[in-house]
């Protein structure tokens, strides 16, 4: 019986691939699994904590590229607007207490903006956890309610397996950030590990729930039924790779799409079905009618409530039919009659499948009637503007001209965020990088850093706030370092243009605390050594604009555009999006 | 004291009712906060919170009660069971599990000797010795919160020194338990008594989330 032990068991190992093992530290298994997991590039931060990992990174530096950035919140930006633009995994490095700390903007960000990434954090030694070491803060526990999931490693021989599971729990299902701390010792502690594996199963955990083909059918029959069928889309079909499927089944079904700004470029700015931008400063048509469709399919979106507005008086006469991967989601804000758990890449072409071929011309004129006065009241006005002062739109639509709507587009937070959205062209997906849900000032010049490492082949526009830019100016200095050719475009209203525009229209026009001054930011720039200009008069705006795009390197313009425009239409917190404002 | 008022409400207030949450979780360090946490971040308070081993070795069970809607419940419960280390998230009703929770009380031992009253009472709610001293005798009781809760109110007049009671722990009455589901986790393709899906109808099985 032994020998007959022993030979099966032998067997099995012939027939696998030869273990490769090796000995060396922690950090170096960290690193080669990193490599393994197909990562590149890094954004960090080097410290006390993780000087070992930053050690074993010196001999590592022909495979794998480290930016070094100059704050750690600009480091997890960077790592998000690189999962963003690449569909990959984000990598950042950060070390122990305040560098960990730095993180948690970060990383609430890409929770709620469901964006992959793994940070790694050091530690103090194991024996001094609890002890209020120099250093030492409870990273676990800070970061515990925005990451998907976090791990703290105190002996090294954890590190592949635990690398594996955070990138398998990063990637997949629903994304989200992962943080992996590690202690110094287990860092430095040497060992013999065996070859790297991919995760690809946790028992507890299931990224995608079971589809059921029933629900499919109920889906496709109220689909089928539906008069004026109205489609809402968001991240979820970027984020499943699902752009085609998703085109597919609208072009099939015939029903009008429109999107949240996390969704944005999924399809194509000018597609026919497309049109335009859910909520608060999103689309007329789009949100007038989503209180008269009769049956509305949200395609891996959330309700939020800058979509929704007031929830008991949200599309109450339409039937919901609710496509999304996380369960959670379903029926969380709105009640879905028929919720169609799963992966949209799977479940939409089972869907298509099922739709009848249709048109729905008179529907979707309503969107174009609608759209029509927008354009004259708001649109146009914005985009061809008559007075002296430049307009936020104007500018857009210059961009939009010069690039043919081939760029990437990285966003701030605020009004040139709306009007980013609102007005930019894509004609490809994963090309707007917005804080959606969290709306992080500051988000903008670091991911758009990171956007031009997932996209370097791409031209990649960073629009920014005098305001949000002053919170994280601190990455020219990344910039300058490491080359990334990001164009920075700064839109300067001398205010804190969103909360200004709430205080005039809701706080009878008291400017409490909005009133911003700014530096040179063309000395700024310049002092970094990027090439800088500033536009005040629209005569030099197209030109300054084509020289920023045509411009080698990275470039900054600012354009001091009308101190007191507001963003229209509106949909007033607290207002049903049938309300929705024009002025 | 906060404690009676509790007991006295598993009735409507709101459609609020009294629910107990059974997690099927890893044992993994830091789990307790990221559950007790989906509750904190609602400001909704944990009203007994209990974590015991499971009938499955290295799963654990956690217990919670909470006095909420049944739809509160119910995205809180989808909220727990997103985690990458819970398995299996149920929650029931009163009237759906067996629970009980145990109660210690600590009475002067005069007290008991010389009034025939305490040791009637005593008989009547059930109690059981578990330490007798000179000075003092530990008492048990197991039972629902009512019991718990009236024994102490009639050992009030009779120095009741000290009062501690446990967690709720509960048993699901429609359950059979988790070790086939745990089979169906630990396979790559599960199959569908993993992953349900409630929009299927299961008639009253208590295993439809």
């Amino acid at each position: 019986m032994e020998t007959a032990q022993d030979l099966a068991v032998a067997g099995t190992e012939t027939r696998q691939e030869p273990a490769k093992t090796f000995t060396g530290s922690g950090s170096q298994a960290l690193l080669n699994g990193l490599i393994a997991e197909g990562v590149s590039t890094i954004f960090g931060y080097p410290g006390g904590a993780i000087m070992p990992i930053y050690d074993a990174l010196y001999d590592y530096s022909d495979r794998l590229e480290h930016i070094l950035v100059r704050h750690e919140q600009g480091g997890i930006h960077a790592a998000q607007g690189y999962a963003r633009t690449s569909g990959k995994v984000g990598v950042v490095f950060a070390t122990s207490g305040p560098g960990a700390t730095n993180l948690v903007t970060g990383l609430a960000d890409a929770q709620i903006d469901s964006t992959p990434l793994v940070c790694i954090t050091g530690q103090v030694f194991a024996h001094l956890l609890g002890t209020d070491a120099f250093q030492e803060t409870d990273v676990i526990n800070i970061t515990t309610p925005v990451t998907k999931w976090n791990y703290q490693v105190t002996d090294a021989k954890e590190i592949p397996e635990v690398l594996a599971k955070a990138f398998y729990i990063a990637k997949s299902g629903r994304p989200g950030p992962v943080l992996i701390d590690i202690t110094k010792n287990a860092q430095l502690q040497v060992e013999e590990f065996a070859a790297y594996r991919k995760c690809n199963h946790i028992r507890s955990y299931r990224p995608a729930p079971q589809i059921r083909q029933e629900f499919i059918a109920e889906a496709a029959a109220l689909i089928n039924a539906a008069k004026q069928p109205f489609v809402l889309f968001g991240q979820g079909v970027i984020l499943g790779k699902a752009e085609q499927e998703f085109k597919a089944f609208i072009e099939k079904s015939g029903i009008p799409a429109a999107w949240t700004i996390m969704g944005e470029s999924a399809i194509p700015t000018d597609h026919p079905l497309n049109v335009g931008m859910l909520g608060m400063h999103g689309n007329y048509g789009p949100n007038v009618l989503t209180n008269e469709c009769d049956v509305l399919i949200a395609i891996g979106m959330r309700f939020d409530d800058r979509v929704t507005g007031r929830l008991d008086k949200y599309a109450k006469q339409a039937k919901i039919v609710h496509l999304d991967i996380d369960p959670a989601e379903i029926d969380k804000n709105v009640k879905a009659d028929v919720g169609v758990w799963g992966d949209c890449k799977a479940t939409l072409p089972l869907l298509t499948a099922l739709v009848e071929a249709r048109s729905h011309d008179a529907w979707l004129e309503r969107f174009r009637s609608y759209n029509k006065e927008e354009q004259d009241q708001v649109i146009t006005p914005e985009l061809y503007p008559q007075g002296k002062e430049m307009t936020m739109g104007e500018v857009l639509r210059n961009i939009n001209e010069i690039t043919g709507g081939d760029a990437v587009i990285v966003t701030d937070v605020g009004q040139h965020q709306m009007v980013a959205c609102r007005y930019a062209k894509f004609n490809q997906s994963r090309s707007n990088v917005t804080s959606g849900g969290l709306g992080t000032m500051g988000f903008g010049l670091p991911a758009a850093i990171g956007a031009k490492y997932g996209a370097p082949d791409r031209t990649v526009i960073a629009i920014i706030g005098d305001g949000g830019f002053q919170m994280t100016p601190q990455e020219l200095g990344t910039i300058m370092q490491f080359g990334a050719a990001v164009k920075i475009l700064i839109l300067n209203n001398r205010f804190l243009g969103m909360v200004r525009q709430w205080q005039q229209l809701f706080h009878d026009k008291r400017y409490s605390f909005v009133n911003i001054t700014s530096p040179d930011f063309v000395a700024l720039a310049k002092s970094y050594y990027i090439e800088a200009n500033r536009v005040e008069e629209r005569t030099n705006l197209r030109a300054a604009l084509e020289t920023m795009i045509n411009h080698e390197g990275s470039y900054l313009l600012e354009v001091m555009v009308g101190k007191e425009n507001n963003v229209f239409p509106m949909v007033p917190q607290g207002c049903s999006v049938s309300e929705i404002r024009l002025k | 004291m906060s404690t009676q008022t509790i007991s006295g409400t598993s009735e409507n207030e709101h459609g609020k009712e009294e629910y107990t949450i059974t997690v099927y979780a890893e044992n993994r360090i830091g789990l307790l906060n990221r559950i007790a946490i989906i509750f904190s971040k609602r400001k909704i308070n944990i009203e007994s919170l209990n974590t015991s081993p499971s009938e499955i070795e290295g799963i654990h069970r956690f217990n919670i009660v909470i006095h909420e809607s049944a739809e509160v419940v119910r995205k809180l419960a989808r909220q727990i069971e997103k985690q990458v280390e819970v398995l299996k998230v149920y929650y029931n009703t009163n009237n759906e599990i067996i629970w009980q929770e145990l109660a210690l009380y600590k009475v002067s031992t005069d007290e008991i000797a010389e009034k025939v009253t305490v040791e009637r009472l005593l008989r009547q709610y059930g109690a059981s010795a578990v330490v007798i001293r000179k000075d003092y005798t530990v008492f048990a009781v197991t039972g629902h919160r009512e019991e718990t809760d009236a024994l102490v109110k009639a050992l009030e007049p009779f120095e009741l020194i000290e009062f501690v009671r446990s967690a709720r722990v509960a048993i699901i009455k429609d359950s059979a338990g988790f070790h086939e589901k745990l089979k169906e986790f630990e396979a790559m393709e599960p199959g569908e008594e993993v992953i349900e899906n409630e929009y299927l109808d299961k008639g009253d099985k208590i295993f439809t989330m």
